[in-house]
């Protein structure tokens, strides 16, 4: 390692007049094609792999058998009962919801904001809300206690003259949740057709071939087919914006529109938007540090790729932070004795636990990122980023059980008690979320390899040479 | 050489995925004209009964109110049924002495064999419910009848009819079409088994001063039916 080694380039280093190269490594275009479909094409898979698949595969099937067991026995099998109406299901729900926000914000927003270095992640976080958005659907779907009228969720003409109550945000909240999961799909899946065409020219059975083929829509890479697409891609991104913004206000209406102390605030949307993100980008990070182990990307997704989430794991949680700090100012100023209860009780009455379980977690934990160390080493950001998302199940929980607990009337005060069944749907969501992510690593494009290109020094003519124009 | 880009056996399928998903267009349709059909809701229900009473003779030729058989209508959530007694009013046969206590109108029909042998039995001749709730869905005719809300709304024109049908679809949304918005049902309460009442000149806020003068602020929400 003495001599120059691309290998080892630092790109987390900031040289003055010079961009950061955002692919490290003797790449070139078909490297880093060869690299991507790495997993995709390899005849050995890793064993790792198998392990992962296969402990997420067993919690699913888990969440499955409680998902009957609920089924059978009606809601009474969680642990949900008065005053608690809304236990761990909707706690699930805005967890959930608030890990989905990442893959818009990084495809959306980013790209508008022309940061290149979201072509490194984008896919990997796209395919992450969706699945986040799919785990968070099927807990009101099944909160609902009938399951077979889930339909009446939405508003269908019927005989019976009865519509859902429009002034309510959780019938906003259906369309908010189901419009985002049709447009991040929509973006996922529009923006994978090139790579998929490339999956396809490489392949090497009749089948893929064909699989492929049909899946990229018979993408020719035409300079007519790339106009197109990225006409197509910039309108979707512009849709996508502001869904980013909207899905977690509308989340954070339903609590905010009821008139309960601890909810009724209108710091809400804003708060709920920043840790939604943080949240999403704690599970990215997450993810994609053992991802990019598994698939060989380390090249692709650099250092500098992980330390640009750290740092808005840090802006955001930072923003958290703050709105923990301001709701118990307004509480104090606003001179609303409800209202003071509710937080004093939050932080000292009997989940108090939970409280400072989530301020050391959301508050204390993202401030090691002011270390440049601690966000250019992968184990240490990941331990973090679990602490993140412990967090913020926790800043879901604080919020839901304590103020519901604590109503108006000291005649029905009580104290939720999770059953097991709780816990294992939480864990067992948990499996059906890493099975989605592992199936799609294993069988698309892990990474937009089409994209990563646009940014490779070549493809800016800066230097025809990508070694020497790295450094 | 030209690259595989789509296999081109799928052409072909997509007139399939086209009718597949025109199937599923009329499937949807279908199922959708299943709800809303008048058949579905038992509009035109006239079961044959066991005597073959007309209403058309009875409450429209002869006048005779509803109230006369249907007697609890004012006072109780269900409308009775009559007994054969009430039949024999008018209907009783002529005694041993041959006398007859009352009127004696057609005692020796044979469509009236079923109340007869009925009446001298002690066996209910089994009459076919024709407007039937579900068990939950609470109804009462006294709340209504007694503020102004005709049997025509529900019964339709009954007095026309030689075999009772159900006319109206008696849904959910039915209900909550005239509790939404009941002033044009409502009609002076001497004139509620009146069928061919119509609002006459001068009277077209009828409505609205009886909703007034009543207090009339039907409920929406689900307990008043579903208790």
């Amino acid at each position: 390692m003495a001599s120059i080694s691309l290998g080892s380039y630092d790109n987390t280093k900031e040289i003055p007049g010079q961009r950061a190269p955002l692919v490290t490594g003797d790449n070139d275009y078909q490297s880093v094609t060869d690299q991507v479909c790495l997993l995709a094409e390899k005849p050995k898979i890793p064993p790792a792999y198998f392990v992962a698949l296969g402990i997420s595969l067993i919690w699913l099937v888990i969440l499955k058998m409680c998902i009957v067991h609920l089924l059978l026995n009606g809601v009474g099998v969680w642990g949900n009962m008065s005053p608690v109406f809304w236990g761990w299901p909707i706690v699930n729900f805005v967890f959930w919801v608030g890990i989905g926000h990442a893959g818009t914000l990084i495809s959306a927003i980013l790209f508008l904001f022309r940061q290149n270095w979201r072509t490194g992640i984008n896919r990997a976080a796209e395919a992450m809300t969706i699945f986040a958005v799919i785990c968070a659907g099927l807990f009101p779907g099944i909160h609902i206690g009938r399951v077979w009228f889930a339909y009446f969720l939405f508003p269908l003409p019927n005989t019976m003259l009865l519509w859902p109550q429009f002034r309510s945000p959780l019938l906003w909240d259906v369309f908010a949740v189901s419009t985002y999961a049709t447009v991040s799909l929509l973006f996922w899946y529009m923006g994978m057709i090139p790579d998929l065409a490339t999956f396809r020219d490489r392949a090497k059975s009749r089948v893929r071939q064909i699989v492929y083929g049909v899946l990229s829509l018979g993408w020719t890479g035409s300079a007519r087919a790339w106009s197109r697409y990225e006409k197509a891609y910039l309108l979707l991104a512009a849709l996508a914006t502001p869904l980013v913004l909207s899905v977690h206000t509308i989340v954070s209406f339903d609590f905010a529109v009821s008139q309960l102390p601890g909810w009724h605030t209108t710091i809400f949307p804003p708060y709920f938007v920043a840790g939604a993100i943080f949240s999403g980008f704690a599970m990215v990070v997450t993810l994609l540090v053992p991802a990019r182990k598994l698939c060989g990307l380390e090249d692709i997704i650099t250092l500098r790729h992980l330390e640009n989430m750290c740092k808005i794991i840090l802006a955001t949680g930072t923003i958290v932070g703050y709105a923990y700090a301001m709701e118990f100012f307004i509480a104090w100023y606003g001179g609303n004795p409800y209202e003071q209860f509710a937080f004093v009780n939050r932080a000292f009455g009997p989940y108090w636990w939970a409280y400072w379980t989530m301020v050391s977690c959301n508050v204390i934990s993202p401030q090691f990122f002011w270390i440049k160390w601690c966000r250019t080493n992968p184990i240490f950001m990941v331990v973090i980023c679990i602490f993140v998302n412990i967090g913020m199940w926790f800043e879901r929980f604080v919020i839901t059980i304590t103020s519901l607990s604590r109503d108006f009337l000291p005649s029905s005060w009580g104290y939720f008690t999770p059953t097991p069944i709780d816990v294992l749907m939480l864990i067992g969501s948990f499996g059906l979320f890493f099975t989605l992510f592992l199936l799609f690593c294993r069988f698309l494009p892990v990474v937009a390899m089409a994209e990563v290109k646009s940014i490779m020094p070549d493809a800016q003519h800066r230097d025809p040479d990508p070694k020497t124009a790295e450094i | 050489m030209s690259r595989f880009h789509f296999p081109a056996w799928i052409n072909p399928l997509l007139p399939a995925v086209a009718g597949f998903l025109g199937i599923g267009a009329l499937y949807y349709t279908g199922l959708f004209a299943y709800a809303v059909h008048p058949l579905t809701s038992d509009v035109g229900y006239r079961p044959e009964q066991p005597v073959p009473f007309s209403h058309a003779l009875h409450a429209g030729h002869l006048k005779m109110d509803c109230r006369y058989c249907h007697n609890t209508v004012e006072v109780a959530a269900h409308a009775a049924i009559p007994p054969v007694a009430t039949c024999l009013n008018c209907h009783q046969g002529v005694d041993e002495n041959g006398q007859s206590p009352t009127v004696a109108i057609h005692v020796n029909s044979l469509k009236l064999q079923p109340i007869r042998e009925s009446a001298a039995t002690g066996q209910a001749v089994v009459w076919r419910k024709v407007h039937d709730l579900p068990d939950y869905a609470y109804f009462n005719h006294s709340a209504h009848v007694t503020r102004g809300v005709s049997c025509v709304s529900c019964h339709g024109r009954v007095d026309r009819m030689e075999v009772v049908e159900q006319k109206a679809t008696l849904a959910m949304g039915f209900c909550l079409k005239c509790h939404r918005n009941p002033t044009p049902s409502l009609r002076p309460v001497d004139e509620v088994t009146n069928l061919a009442w119509e609002p006459g000149p001068g009277q077209e806020n009828i409505g609205q001063e009886i909703a007034e003068s009543l207090r009339i602020h039907p409920q929406e929400n689900c307990s008043t039916c579903h208790r």
